[in-house]
């Protein structure tokens, strides 16, 4: 009966640390920037109105959730790793790699639609695999820090990307531009009409990624088993748990969903791969997969929360602000949030080991009152 | 040196609260007391490492606060820790220099100073041999060199002999009473109760967190010490009738793992293993530790590859199975390092109940997670074994650690093994919950388990088991009748003395050269049998909290988070 009224206590405390530890990150990396732009001799509060103002707008509204559908999706393949201990910094070029493979079969095939989207996305999440896992495997059998590896891969997947996007190779010459040949039209991901700017139908894609990732990892079997790799190896092994195997399938899928991450871009904007692709989303990913703690639903909103700082930075500019601010924003948001989680974590720590304590001084107490009774 | 009413409050583990102590200078003052009675957190407090909520520390008459080691090494205090803390890949020289640069120098007068110190206490160190090349007793007196070379007049040794063969923990005697000839003081943390009655000048029991008591070696005897230890009824280990079958549970046969030093050299870690236990029995393996029980453990669970061997359990043959098959197959798995090998610290109870058994039932069915019927199944481990917890979504770091084991046992116990293999199952668990987890291997004993223990208290070896192997450098050299044989001949024995079957006879013709230091020391053989169960229950509701204090509600001042 106590053990109950005890439970519903610890979730409602789970669920207030779990939404203190970015508040209180928001509100401290609001007054430090606050105070840059007083430095600067900006009024803060101007600038805080005219990103709200201008970040509520219905095409703002639009671009921030198109731009955040591949911030979210390396944010995913970020804390696969994560969850696991393992620190991927390759999804960079993992991404790059895999949709400019996506992008060169996308363009040599014509099948319809249905058949060559899914040919497409396997492509690009088999590739995106292909790279990490090559981290994977040199971490599992031979002990190589996937960290020097994933960083190591990535400038691979800019020198491997630059010898094939030339003209006679892959890609083809359009203006200053070098890209691979066009996707066929029938082959482009299907778009959401509004009343500005459509959105991009990829969201599905991304929205089906977070729920798959929250529940294979808190769900399944093998969920359970990454996250007791990453919690302690050690445990993990003696508790049945393959480690290296782990580490490789959890690279594998982090590759994979790191595939991902160009396909809005591809199927729903561009069309081919050139040399204007987006980069630099797999280092984006890491932020956003702190901000959002490696929660499904956290890392949603620190994705959106990144694309409105992005998107109202533009307009700050336009105000007569340094655009620069924004960039000053988002990294104090990050120091800040390493900083308020890791204080609320202890915190919460503490909390707990008090209640403990609090525990067994009643026990005890209660058990001396037993032995007075029988005596 | 005088400590006066320390106290010190944790959270949710066992602390001090009003130690007494007084250490004369030139003696070796020896500090007893069981595994998680407070002595390590006291002699962090003494060393700076931790300060205390209350109380006074006093040297020569001078009181003294710390804010860190640095303070307290200014104040000629020194720490040999039980786990060595040197650089491998540098040389003696270099790991006695390093952090101290300022002392003498790094070329000829630091070498000199080196020597000179060796001489005196006659620690006879190599200062050009390569740390990773020298054994653990030159490592260990590497330390103390390391510590007089900062100026200590006051050494602290925290069970120092842990890790040494009986010849080693006389040679580390010798030592310490050069030490303290030249008027140096050496605080002794021990609950050997044998090797402090030889070699400590004064001792203090700590029982729970307090002093119970300062007795003179000259005065008082093993058992009495160890009365003083856990209070005035001792819980025995001893197993009544016997259960043993003749139906084989688990099979070992010809096991042989080869291991490659820090040389690169081949080396025999284990060899020629043979051994069967049956259902309802429990199979003791004695041994100083490092003698290859922690590898034979790891081969059985399959987390080790052996070079040759076969496994079998219950009929099927599991040598080549994964660890997990092997769970699944009915190996249950209790490891000597819980924190490292049996728990996730940060999850909470009930993920750690899943732990090791995630494809079993309640945790799972098929390939999904079934986490209603865990949490269900986590609360009635908690009642059942009486874990003390708020409840099941604390994390298994903030239990003590006798809550902790006991949810491991109760866990283990709950997919109803055929064998269970406990290393060290009581080791730094308090009183009530070592008579608790004795209970629980009886009972599941009396249903047909089979146990492999593997213990260094040679009173819960003697106690539970009923067939004795020891383990001498990763060979199974002497088996014995635990009905028969005492501590100390089970002691003599471990130091590879003897082979074949020891009897009480037969362990004379062991060479007597080695006196019993390794062995525990003597468990009082009247406790009667019948006292053991109330004493056990009394022990249980007494004994498990920790100090007082860290649970009323001024406990969140104290410093939480230390673990």
């Amino acid at each position: 009966m106590k053990a109950g009224g005890f439970l519903t206590e610890e979730r409602r405390e789970k669920l207030v640390l779990g939404g203190a530890a970015p508040l209180l990150a928001l509100v401290t990396a609001m007054a430090i920037t606050s105070l840059v732009m007083l430095l600067t001799g900006d009024n803060p509060f101007t600038a805080f109105s005219v990103m709200l103002d201008f970040g509520i707008k219905s095409d703002s509204q639009v671009w921030i959730l198109n731009k955040a559908i591949p911030y979210y999706l390396s944010a995913v393949a970020v804390a696969i790793g994560f969850r696991m201990n393992l620190f991927n910094i390759g999804v960079d070029g993992q991404y790059r790699v895999a949709a400019f493979f996506a992008a060169v079969v996308g363009g040599a095939l014509s099948l319809p639609g249905f058949v060559q989207i899914p040919v497409i996305l396997l492509v690009a999440m088999v590739c995106g695999g292909i790279w990490a896992g090559i981290a994977g495997y040199l971490k599992a059998t031979r002990g190589v820090s996937e960290v020097i590896t994933t960083i190591m891969l990535n400038f691979i997947a800019g020198s491997l990307i630059a010898y094939f996007l030339k003209e006679g190779r892959l890609a083809e010459r359009e203006g200053n531009i070098v890209h691979t040949p066009d996707i066929p039209g029938s082959s482009h991901f299907f778009e959401f009409a509004t009343s500005v700017q459509p959105i991009h139908g990829t969201v599905l894609l991304a929205l089906l990624i977070g729920v798959a990732y929250w529940f294979v990892l808190s769900r399944t079997r093998f969920g359970f088993d990454l996250r007791a790799v990453g919690r302690s190896e050690s445990a993990a092994e003696a508790s049945g748990v393959s480690v290296t195997r782990t580490v490789v399938t959890a690279m594998l899928l982090s590759g994979a969903v790191a595939g991902l991450v160009g396909m809005p871009t591809l199927l729903n904007e561009s069309g081919n791969y050139g040399n204007d692709f987006p980069e630099g989303l797999g280092f984006t990913g890491i932020a956003i997969a702190l901000l959002g703690r490696n929660h499904a639903i956290g890392m949603g909103f620190a994705a959106l929360l990144w694309a409105f700082l992005e998107r109202t930075g533009t307009q700050l500019e336009f105000e007569g602000f340094d655009q620069e601010i924004v960039g000053v924003m988002q990294g104090i948001i990050v120091l800040s949030v390493v900083v308020a989680y890791e204080l609320v974590r202890r915190w919460g720590v503490r909390r707990q080991q008090r209640l403990v304590g609090e525990k067994l001084a009643r026990a005890r107490k209660s058990d001396n009152d037993q032995a007075e009774v029988s005596a | 040196m005088a400590l006066r009413g320390i106290t010190k409050r944790f959270p949710g583990v066992v602390a001090n609260h009003d130690i007494d102590i007084t250490v004369r200078r030139g003696t070796v003052h020896a500090l007893v007391g069981e595994n998680g009675a407070g002595k390590s957190t006291l002699m962090k407090i003494l060393y700076g490492m931790q300060r205390p909520d209350e109380g006074t520390i006093a040297i020569d008459g001078e009181q003294v606060s710390f804010k860190g080691p640095a303070e307290a090494i200014a104040r000629g205090i020194g720490m040999v820790h039980q786990h060595f803390m040197l650089a491998d890949n540098l040389t003696v020289l270099e790991n006695v220099v390093l952090g101290a640069e300022k002392a003498h120098g790094i070329g000829a007068r630091a070498r000199r100073r080196i020597a000179e110190l060796s001489d005196t206490y006659g620690l006879n160190v190599r200062p050009d041999a390569l740390v990773e090349d020298i054994g653990v007793a030159d490592r260990q007196r590497v330390e103390i060199l390391k510590v007089l070379y900062r100026g200590a007049r006051t050494l602290i040794l925290d069970e120092p002999t842990a890790v040494l063969v009986p010849q080693e923990v006389d040679a580390l005697f010798h030592n310490l009473r050069g030490l303290t000839a030249e008027g140096l003081t050496v605080l002794f943390i021990s609950h050997k109760l044998g090797e402090v009655l030889s070699v400590a000048d004064a001792i203090t029991v700590i029982r729970r967190g307090t002093t119970v008591g300062s007795v003179l070696p000259a005065e008082t005897d093993p058992k009495r010490l160890a009365e003083l230890m856990v209070g005035s009824e001792l819980p025995t280990p001893a197993t009544r009738e016997s259960t043993v079958t003749d139906e084989p549970m688990l099979t070992v046969s010809g096991l042989h793992l080869s291991g490659t030093d820090s040389d690169g050299l081949r080396r025999e870690v284990l060899a020629d293993i043979d051994f069967t236990i049956h259902r309802g029995e429990v199979m003791g393996i004695a041994g100083v530790e490092g003698n290859g029980q922690a590898e034979l453990v790891e081969a059985v669970m399959g987390i080790r590859t052996p070079d040759g061997g076969s496994v079998t359990l219950d009929g099927e043959e599991i040598s080549t199975a994964s660890t997990r098959r092997r769970r699944e197959a009915g190996i249950g798995y209790v490891p000597e390092d819980r924190h490292r090998h049996a728990l996730l610290l940060d999850a909470p109870l009930w993920e750690n109940r899943m732990l090791g058994h995630v494809t079993e039932p309640p945790n799972s069915r098929g390939p999904w997670l079934t986490g209603g019927q865990a949490r269900a199944d986590t609360r009635r481990i908690v009642e059942e074994y009486d874990v003390r917890t708020p409840g099941i979504e604390v994390t298994a770091g903030s239990l003590s650690g006798g809550n902790q084991q006991k949810l491991i046992v109760g866990r283990e116990m709950s997919h109803q093994p055929k064998v269970l293999i406990a290393a060290h199952p009581t080791r730094g668990v308090d009183v009530g919950a070592q008579a608790q987890i004795w209970d629980e291997i009886r009972r599941a004993r009396h249903e047909g388990l089979a146990v492999l223990l593997i213990s260094a208290d040679l009173d819960e070896l003697i106690g539970l088991s009923d067939s004795l192997r020891v383990m001498y450098r990763g060979r199974l050299v002497a088996d014995a009748d635990p009905a028969t044989i005492t501590p100390e001949e089970l002691g003599t024995a471990m130091t590879g003395t003897a082979s074949g079957h020891l009897t009480a006879e037969g362990a004379e013709t062991a060479e007597p050269a080695e006196p019993a230091d390794a062995a525990e020391p003597a468990e009082p053989a009247d406790s009667s049998g019948a006292a053991e169960g109330s004493g056990a229950v009394a022990e249980t509701t007494e004994n498990d909290t920790p100090a007082d204090g860290s649970g009323t509600p001024d406990g969140n001042d104290a410093e939480g988070g230390a673990r």
